[in-house]
């Protein structure tokens, strides 16, 4: 009965954090800025869901603990996936950024002439 | 004699213990036989590897990135929380979406990528660019009024940790 609460909970947080992350996604204005919602979806939507299985898995299986390598691997790789849209938008705007220059007299590596 | 035994069998002893874990995690399951022959696997491969990292960082204090983690998941939860009502009530033209120069301290390559990862994980900032010497991250925040305090916030929560970790 216990279980059967946490899993609902852990399923319906985790399915409401991925429906905003969709939602954020048409919303937001500018592509720097839909960027957001779907890297987050990401890591709290998928962490609970992941979590629902585990519990339901310990709960009326064997016990399973895969989840917590798919967490590891989707955390470790998801800000790659996000780094790489910013930096094509970084490079779509070459000529005409509207960045803060960096504190020193360097530049941002996307621009650098070479 | 004993130190340098040491160093052959366990060039990388954190890669060590992550292999035998991630291997016990992989089988699903906890025997003798498992342990045996992830400790196999958690030899073999930073010695196969070795080649690859010639300058890996040391960590000095790794006992602190167990503290420093869960500090990430319990900032990743209450953010989360934060950008999803940003995202439902808040309306695109009372949203002021700011790019945030964020000075380095920090220099050891892998530092700088952890931190990198963890702006990206934490909702509300997404880390862009790297300055040219490595001595800035460029971080684009969906809802900043207040950039100075974006930077000032990443600096003391997660730079200063990671610090403290690496250097």
């Amino acid at each position: 009965m216990l279980a059967d609460i946490l899993i609902s909970a852990c399923l319906l947080i985790g399915g409401f954090f991925t429906l905003v992350g969709s939602y954020g996604l048409i919303k937001l204005r500018g592509s720097m800025s839909r960027l957001h919602a779907p890297t987050k979806s990401s890591t709290l939507g998928v962490g609970s869901l992941l979590s629902a299985s585990m519990i339901h898995s310990f709960a009326y299986g064997e016990g399973s603990l895969h989840e917590l390598l798919i967490m590891a691997f989707l955390f470790a790789t998801a800000p790659i996936a996000g780094n790489f849209i910013a930096k094509v938008h970084l490079h779509r705007q070459r000529g005409k950024p509207d960045l803060p220059p960096p504190p020193d007299d360097y530049a941002w590596s996307t621009y650098v002439k070479k | 004699m004993l130190t340098r035994l040491n160093a052959l069998l366990f060039p990388h002893p954190l890669l060590t213990a992550l292999l035998v874990i991630v291997w016990c995690l992989l089988i699903n399951g906890l025997s003798l036989g498992t342990v045996v022959f992830g400790v196999i696997l958690g030899i073999l491969i930073p010695i196969a590897t070795s080649v690859y990292w010639p300058d890996r960082p040391r960590v000095p204090r790794p006992s602190r990135l167990l503290a420093y983690a869960v500090i990430v998941i319990w900032d990743i939860i209450l953010a989360n929380v934060q950008v999803a009502m940003i995202v439902l009530f808040k309306p695109n033209s009372k949203m002021s979406p700011n790019w945030v120069p964020v000075p380095l301290d920090l220099r050891t390559p892998e530092a700088i990528t952890m931190l990198a990862g963890t702006i990206t994980l934490t909702p509300g900032t997404v880390s862009a660019d790297l300055c040219d010497d490595g001595s800035a991250l460029l971080v684009h925040a969906l809802d900043a009024p207040d950039p100075d305090a974006v930077r000032d916030e990443i600096k003391h929560r997660y730079e200063r940790r990671l610090k403290e970790i690496f250097e």
